[in-house]
């Protein structure tokens, strides 16, 4: 490998390979939007030497590029659609492994199946309704009708009831009965009796309603796991992003490596920018590093050889080279992830709405069709007849709605949630969140911006200093020129890693950097700043600070007028963290809090009655969002806390966490309307099938009346409208 | 009534017509990426083509 070549990072790690060499690798790119784009980002990308084709998915962002031999660069791929003006970023291969959606196609499949059946069996049951109401219909004919929708019908329910046949019987052998059970048994109870009656030639068949009813069920099944779908792939893509490759020494080559194959004693280069892989021990280099994201921390620390370097801590100004004490399972991220894990644990027993409602459902239901064969054979109606009316039962009170009432709720609320930038994870997420009365921030990232600005500082003041900060990499110099503006940039500019850079402004030698760089003695190490000076002249101090976001004081108000308490808990010290509460009005905060006890105070809150929604970004809230009985977490937090989170935000708005909240709280009312007319359609239809009062047609009326009013009012637009 | 012999047997030959073209938009990956679709249909130098699954 030539020199020049060592410098560049290895990434060869994202490509994936098949045994012919033949290569592939994913980007995720953003910006793009118009086949004008699409053109341009393909045919740029496949005109490389080495890349076979290369292809843009619209909908996920996703480039799918083949390569042919090794002769393609991953980076080169990468800089040429940068080049373009669009965001690219490689995809972990780990990640991106995308497994086919099988669960998603198969109930794609039944209900294309059932939705065939269910249309077709009526050209065969609506003559046959006509003849129940005394048309001219002669009872062969009646009879022929009959046959020929059960050669229609039954195929169709056998192969579209699949899902629910097996989901039914794995509950059954674990000895318990889920919603499944009762709609099996109600599917093949009404097959059996459809059959006797055509050959006993009887007037009642229901071959359309077996169909017509998985076809209503597969409906409710696949929006839930549309839902589940999108949200696991957006919240993967997002980790994708943040992808843990480390670079390793091995001799004087750098190669990437994933971080989950570094050991203990790797020595690991961690460039300006980059997060550091593992624990470890600084051995070569000086560089500030910003601990922000796993003590809260925003003040950067001043790090040289032998100084302790946490995973997750993100590098600043110079190149570092370092030798790992832990291996990743055993960093620092370990304790807090035990922590993770008993709080996912305590989360997943919470029971949704729908499975409240089935445990309720099912024993009735079963009890009911069950009393009204006995009942009615005891009450000298004959088996045939009683097992009829008990047929009817069944199926008037097929849990259709109730299938519907929740998931089309939860999937309306949750793709509004997606037009305004909030990720949700699962339509269990929705729920706890409608339930939230106290909500918790972290600090830095979340209420503020998670990024140094200025603070006031004289503009001719400001106009000296810039042309050094322009010629400088060191993110405050990128926030100092940032406010100036464009302009000259200072000539023979050397940067020195973690101390500062020196160059010539008209003419004259000047320095900006750190303190000590500059000539200062010792600088106010509690705040955040630059010097800058000419030789032999007055220093000058530039104080940098992280603002609060521009809407947080207004969407803290607004969490206020939901009826909701509203507290700061922070890592950071305590005279940033009381400022930035004052400023965004809220009156109670803690700081100087370790993770654990964060995730101690949310228990607490806990034990006394509290649903806590915690609002954080940093490793050092991973536990506490765990934790809390529902979380959100920013797009830029770290992939530990998005994992642990219910919700992603994905803007910059703070004002989508009262937006969310009001969601849920809407979808919430909307499915308990849904399940109250469940429940009142079942009540009156279950007595009316008991006493025999059902016919095929009013039970298809029935049937598919109910679903539609319980999808209309997930659809309806007025409310979602919010405020 | 005998026409029923041959009109019922044809319209379900059509509907499972329709099934069939279902799945086949289903396997050759035509649900994959619709906003793109749509953009590309515009362009005759784009591959209007679905991508081949793996």
């Amino acid at each position: 490998m030539s020199a020049s070549l060592t410098l560049e990072r290895d990434l060869e790690a994202f490509v994936r390979r098949d045994e012919a060499g033949r290569g592939r690798l994913e980007l995720l790119v953003t910006g793009a939007r118009c086949a004008a784009c699409i053109r341009k980002i393909e045919a740029a990308v496949a005109g490389l030497p080495g890349v076979a084709s290369a292809r843009l998915n619209l909908t996920t962002g996703k480039l799918a590029v083949e390569l042919a031999g090794n002769e393609a660069h991953p980076e080169r791929v990468v800089e040429i659609v940068e080049g373009l003006g669009y965001r690219a970023c490689l995809f972990d291969p780990a990640e991106a492994v995308s497994a086919i959606d099988r669960e998603g196609r198969e109930l794609a499949v039944a209900l294309g199946v059932a939705g065939f059946g269910a249309g077709n069996v009526m050209m065969f049951t609506v003559p046959a309704w006509a003849g129940l109401f005394g048309q001219e219909l002669t009872p062969a004919t009646l009879t022929l009708m009959y046959w020929m929708a059960a050669i229609v019908a039954t195929p169709c329910a056998l192969f579209a009831g699949r899902p629910f046949f097996r989901s039914a019987w794995a509950s059954l052998k674990r000895g318990k009965a889920n919603m499944d059970v009762p709609i099996s048994i109600g599917v093949i109870l009404t097959l059996v009796v459809s059959f006797s009656e055509t050959m006993l030639r009887g007037q009642h068949a229901y071959f359309d309603a077996a169909v017509t009813l998985l076809f209503l069920l597969l409906i409710g099944r696949y929006l839930d796991h549309r839902l589940r779908a999108n949200a696991r792939s957006a919240a993967r893509d997002l980790l994708a992003l943040q992808t843990p490759i480390a670079m390793r020494l091995s001799g004087e080559a750098e190669q990437g490596v994933p971080v989950a194959e570094i050991v203990v004693g790797d020595r690991l280069v961690v460039a300006p920018g980059d997060r550091v892989p593992v624990d470890g021990l600084v051995e070569a280099g000086h560089s500030e590093i910003d601990n922000a994201l796993i003590t809260g921390e925003t003040a950067l620390a001043p790090v040289t050889v032998g100084a302790r370097l946490h995973a997750g801590a993100l590098n600043l100004s110079g190149r570092l080279v370092m030798t790992a004490t832990a291996r990743s399972e055993g960093s620092t991220l370990a304790a807090i992830a035990r922590l993770m894990e008993a709080g996912a644990q305590t989360r997943s027993a919470y029971v949704r709405l729908a499975d409240k409602a089935a445990a309720l459902y099912v024993p009735v239901v079963h009890t009911v069709a069950a009393a009204t064969f006995v009942g009615g054979w005891a009450l000298g109606l004959g088996p045939r007849e009683a097992l009829l009316r008990a047929a009817a039962v069944l199926i008037v009170t097929c849990p259709c709605a109730l299938g519907l009432a929740a998931p089309a709720v939860q999937i309306a609320a949750s793709s509004r949630l997606f037009r305004k930038g909030v990720l949700v994870k699962s339509g269990a997420a929705l729920e706890r969140l409608a339930k939230v009365d106290h909500v918790i921030f972290d600090k830095t990232g979340v209420l503020t911006e998670g990024r140094p600005r200025l603070v006031d500082a004289p503009d001719h003041l400001l106009t000296l200093a810039a042309p050094l900060a322009r010629a400088s990499r060191h993110p405050l110099a990128k926030a100092l020129a940032a406010q100036a503006g464009a302009g000259p940039v200072a000539a023979e500019a050397i940067e020195t890693a973690g101390q500062g850079v020196e160059g010539l402004i008209d003419g004259r030698r000047a320095r900006l950097g750190r303190a000590a760089f500059v000539g200062i003695k010792d600088g106010d190490v509690r705040e955040t700043e630059l010097w800058f000076g000419f030789e032999n002249d007055v220093k000058i101090r530039f104080v940098f600070e992280d603002r609060p976001r521009t809407d947080a004081a207004e969407a803290i108000t607004r969490l206020r007028h939901m009826g909701l308490s509203v507290e700061v808990l922070s890592g950071d010290l305590a005279g940033p963290v009381r400022d930035i509460s004052q400023a965004v009005g809220v009156d109670h905060w803690r700081a100087g809090l370790t993770p654990f006890d964060k995730a101690a105070i949310v228990d607490g809150l806990k034990a006394h009655g509290r649903k806590v929604l915690m609002v954080g970004d940093g490793l050092n809230d991973a536990a506490a969002l765990a934790k809390a009985h529902a979380s959100m977490a920013p797009g830029a937090a770290v992939d530990a806390a998005q994992n642990a989170a219910d919700l992603v935000v994905t803007g910059e708005d703070l004002g989508a966490v009262a937006e969310a909240i009001d969601t849920a709280r809407s979808a919430r009312r909307r499915a308990l309307e849904n399940f109250g007319f469940s429940a009142l359609y079942n009540f009156v239809a279950m007595p009316a099938a008991m006493a025999g009062l059902v016919n095929p047609f009013i039970a298809a009326l029935a049937m598919s009346g109910s679903s539609i009013v319980v999808l209309l009012n997930a659809a309806r637009p007025r409310l979602w409208r919010g405020r | 009534m005998n026409i029923v012999l041959f009109l019922a047997p044809a319209s379900i030959g059509l509907g499972a017509l329709g099934l069939l073209a279902f799945f086949w938009t289903m396997r050759s990956g035509q649900y994959e990426d619709p906003k793109g679709d749509a953009e590309r249909i515009l362009y005759d130098h784009l591959d209007e083509k679905p991508p081949v699954q793996d």
